[in-house]
Parts: C-alpha cells; structure tokens; sequence
C-alpha cells in the first residue's frame, strides 16, 4: 500500500536555513545540506525549501543550495518560493530538484502551469495554494503571506490547476499557519475530495496528533511541517510512529 | 575501472541519477551522454527517462539514439528507470505511440474506476510516493534489499508485459501493477532508486556490480 507522505518543510534565505517565530525573527539554523540529511536520516519521505531570499541580488544561490543537497541526500526534493516562469522551474530541475512550487505566479497567469506541465511533466510540478476561509465551508485563495485577496475560490482554483496539468497541490491554511492549532482539516477534505492528484496539507500543525488528522480526517496524501521538526520538539521518525498506531500506512 | 553511461535524450535531470551512482561506485566513470559511441563503449547502460513516452521516444530518435539502446540492450548490464522502462515495451497508451519493442506488452494509463483504497476514500493519479515492491523472482539487483521494501514511485502509467516470466517485483495501487521486469542483461524498473533513499542506493550498488 501507498504510503502517506511526511514532508519537513525548511525555509532558506541567501543559502541557510532560517526559523522565525511568526515571521519576526529570523534566526539562522544551519546549513541547508547538514538539515537535509538529518530529515533524511529521520526517515523524512521528501524535503521541501522554501526560498525566501529577500534580496534579488541573492536569488540565485538557491541553485546552489539545491545542488548540494541533491548530491547527498537520495530522496526528493521540491523547491519553491519565487519561481515566476518556466525558465525557473527548469533551472530549479536541472540544479536537482524532483519538484517546483509555483504559487503567485499561478495566479497572475494559470498558463505558466500548463507550460511548465507541458515541458518538464506534471509530476515535476507543485502549485502552492494558500487558503482563508471567508464563510463556513468556503475559502478563497490569498496571495504574498495572505495580504492579497484574489477572488478565486479555493476548491475551484484546485480543480482549474489540477485540469491545466498540476501534478500535485500543496494546501496551506493562512488562518492556521504558526497557530499550532492543527490544519484547516475542512479545507483539506474539500480540497482532496475535490481533485484527483495528491494533496499535501500544511499549516498549523502543533502536534504529532494534527499530522495524523491531517491524514484521517482531512484526507490529505501528504502532510508538511516545519516548526514542529525545527525545533527540535519531535523527529520525523516519532511522527510516523504516531502515525502507525493510528493506523496510517507509513514507510519506517 | 568500469564505465557507466546514463543516456541523455533531453529529458529532464540526470543529475541525481548520477550523483547515486556516484554515490554507491566512487571509482566508476559515469558519463551522461547523448553520444552512441559512448554508449556503445560503456561497461553498462542506465536507460532513464521523464515526462511523456511520446516526447522521449521523439528526442530519442531525433538524436539518433535508437541503435545504441537497441544494441546496449542486447548485450550489456542495462537498467532501465521509469519512463526508461516503459519505452522498451512495444506500445504505450500515453500519445498512442510504439516503443522500442524489447519486450511485448503495452504501457497502460491507471484505470480511474479502479482507483478507490480500502477505505473507500479516491487514489490519486499520478500515483506518487513510497509504495511496496514485492518481489516476484530472485535476482541479483534485489541483494540486501527485503522484500516489500519501499521505494519511490512517481507515475500515471505502468507496463503490462505480455510474458509474465519477465516480471520481477508487483506493486499494488488500485491495481496490481508490474513495477519491475528483468529478463538477461536488461533490469527495469518503474519507480526511482536515485530517491529512495537506502533501498534504492543498495539496488544501484548490486546493478553495479551484476554480471548477468
């Protein structure tokens, strides 16, 4: 059986990894390979960056950052975070990453997913949505860390991504996220239940418990955190521990 | 000291192919290449591939390719890796196109009414992620590595060999899918040993060091 996927997520700017608490604070955590190969050794199923490198100056050292990794840790890697064209994403891909996320980009112009699709293959690509809810059981995608409000609806954003050629959505809830309240797992149901391609939930989780809910209860394929790892509170390998007794297929 | 080559057609990264072989053989010479004489005189062939069969099986041809898999195929440890498998089978449903034909059988689409797990709940299509491959005879490139283990898988289509004799490890998603065929020289594999992690790593280590 398929397993459920555990996917840390690690934020770099200009080639490190940084933690913040509610985005203040950005305190350096280390070296992106050195993190990496800890997950890994953890049991981590996939690892996700997150570049979000201020300057532009410094954006292309995620290529680097993306290469070295890839050279030492043999699982998959998805990058994200300013990928604007499919130039980028193939950049990204050929530095060594399995996957790209295009998120605003997507929104500005649904066609770039379709290209890029189109290029490189579905299973290349991850479009990143970021959800509020705006009234019981709706929600509408949000842009730039949730500021921008673009009018489309969250379940019909997924469907219309999935058609162009998405091979994979990774669902964040901006009204959980840094909350450790647990994942929107209303948003995530609809979300799932609404496509045919994997649905990665992230935003919220405080606990191993959230992760496996994520799974159960929001029918999600894969979930993605970053503080709960970071931190050093809980390993990947104590997640999917959890997960087992919960009765969720993992891979350990 | 022994030559790999990993055949470059223009589709998609390589990268991480080679740095695992790289990886698992520090004094191997892997060479990724679009040229058939370095294919022909490698001491073993990867045949990989990504995206859609039709596109790979156009930018293989277009770069001449084709007699060098054809004739690595007949004689050297070769090992074939996702899209690398399903082009050696004679056809594919993906774009309707023909393969190479090394092996009979058809390359098939995820059937959508199939596609419901145990709870009811809908599997999705591309089937991605880290599935069990059990395996279905003995064979060298399955040295150290349990039965059942997982790899990564990252596909919408399988092979459906004619000839169940071929068939070395079955994976169930849905459906019972054929995620390995082996037969002489030639090992193939539907999932991605360069991503999973320490299984995939032991399964480049036993192909470098086959002899079939």
């Amino acid at each position: 059986m398929l397993a459920k996927r555990i996917i840390p997520c690690l934020d770099v700017s200009a080639g490190r990894v940084v933690k913040g608490v509610n985005f203040v604070e950005l305190r350096d955590a280390g070296d992106p390979v050195e993190v990496a190969r800890r997950y890994d050794e953890q049991g981590a199923d996939e690892i996700t960056f997150l570049d979000i490198t201020a300057s532009s100056d410094d954006r292309n050292i995620i290529l680097h950052v993306v290469e070295q990794v890839a050279e030492q840790v043999f699982i998959p890697l998805t990058v994200g975070g300013g990928v604007r064209t499919v130039d980028d994403v193939r950049r990204l891909l050929n530095a060594g990453a399995d996957k790209v996320s295009i998120n605003t980009a997507a929104v500005n112009n649904p066609q770039v997913v379709a290209d890029a699709a189109g290029k490189v293959g579905s299973q290349c690509i991850v479009v990143a949505i970021d959800a509020k809810q705006v009234a019981p059981g709706k929600w509408e995608v949000f842009t730039h860390g949730g500021r921008n409000r673009t009018g489309l609806d969250v379940v019909e954003w997924a469907q219309k991504i999935a058609f162009l050629g998405a091979g994979e959505i990774l669902l964040t809830s901006m009204d959980r996220d840094g909350t450790k309240n647990g994942f929107d797992l209303g948003l995530t149901r609809a979300v799932s239940d609404a496509v045919s391609i994997p649905v990665i939930a992230s935003g919220g989780v405080g606990n191993l418990d959230h992760l496996a809910d994520g799974v159960t209860l929001g029918r999600a394929d894969a979930v993605l955190a970053a503080s709960i790892f970071h931190f050093g509170e809980h390993t990947v390998r104590e997640a999917k521990e959890l997960m087992r007794a919960r009765g969720i297929e993992v891979r350990l | 000291m022994s030559k790999i080559a990993i055949i470059d057609y223009g589709m998609g990264n390589l990268r991480s192919v080679a740095k695992a072989i790289e990886h698992v053989a520090p004094d191997a010479t892997v060479v990724v290449t679009a040229s058939p004489a370095e294919v022909l005189s490698a001491d073993r062939v990867v045949f990989p591939g990504q995206g859609a069969m039709p596109d790979c099986m156009r930018e293989l041809d277009a770069r001449g390719l084709r007699p060098a898999v054809l004739e690595a195929a007949k004689s050297k440890p070769f090992l074939g890796i996702c899209i690398g498998q399903q082009m050696l089978f004679e056809h594919s449903e993906e774009g309707n196109v023909p393969g190479l034909g090394i092996f009979k059988g058809e390359v098939r689409r995820f059937p959508a009414d199939k596609m419901v797990a145990a709870d009811g709940s809908r599997l999705k299509v591309p089937h991605m992620g880290w599935n069990e491959v059990w395996q279905k005879q003995a064979h060298p490139l399955w040295a150290g590595i349990k039965d059942g283990a997982r790899f990564y898988y990252v596909h919408s289509y399988y092979v459906d060999p004619a000839d169940p004799a071929i068939v070395a490890a079955s994976t169930d998603y849905g459906i019972p899918f054929t995620g390995a065929v082996a037969q002489a020289n030639i090992f193939a594999i539907q999932f991605h040993p360069e991503k999973s992690a320490q299984a995939g790593l032991q399964l480049l280590l036993n192909f470098m060091s086959w002899h079939p």
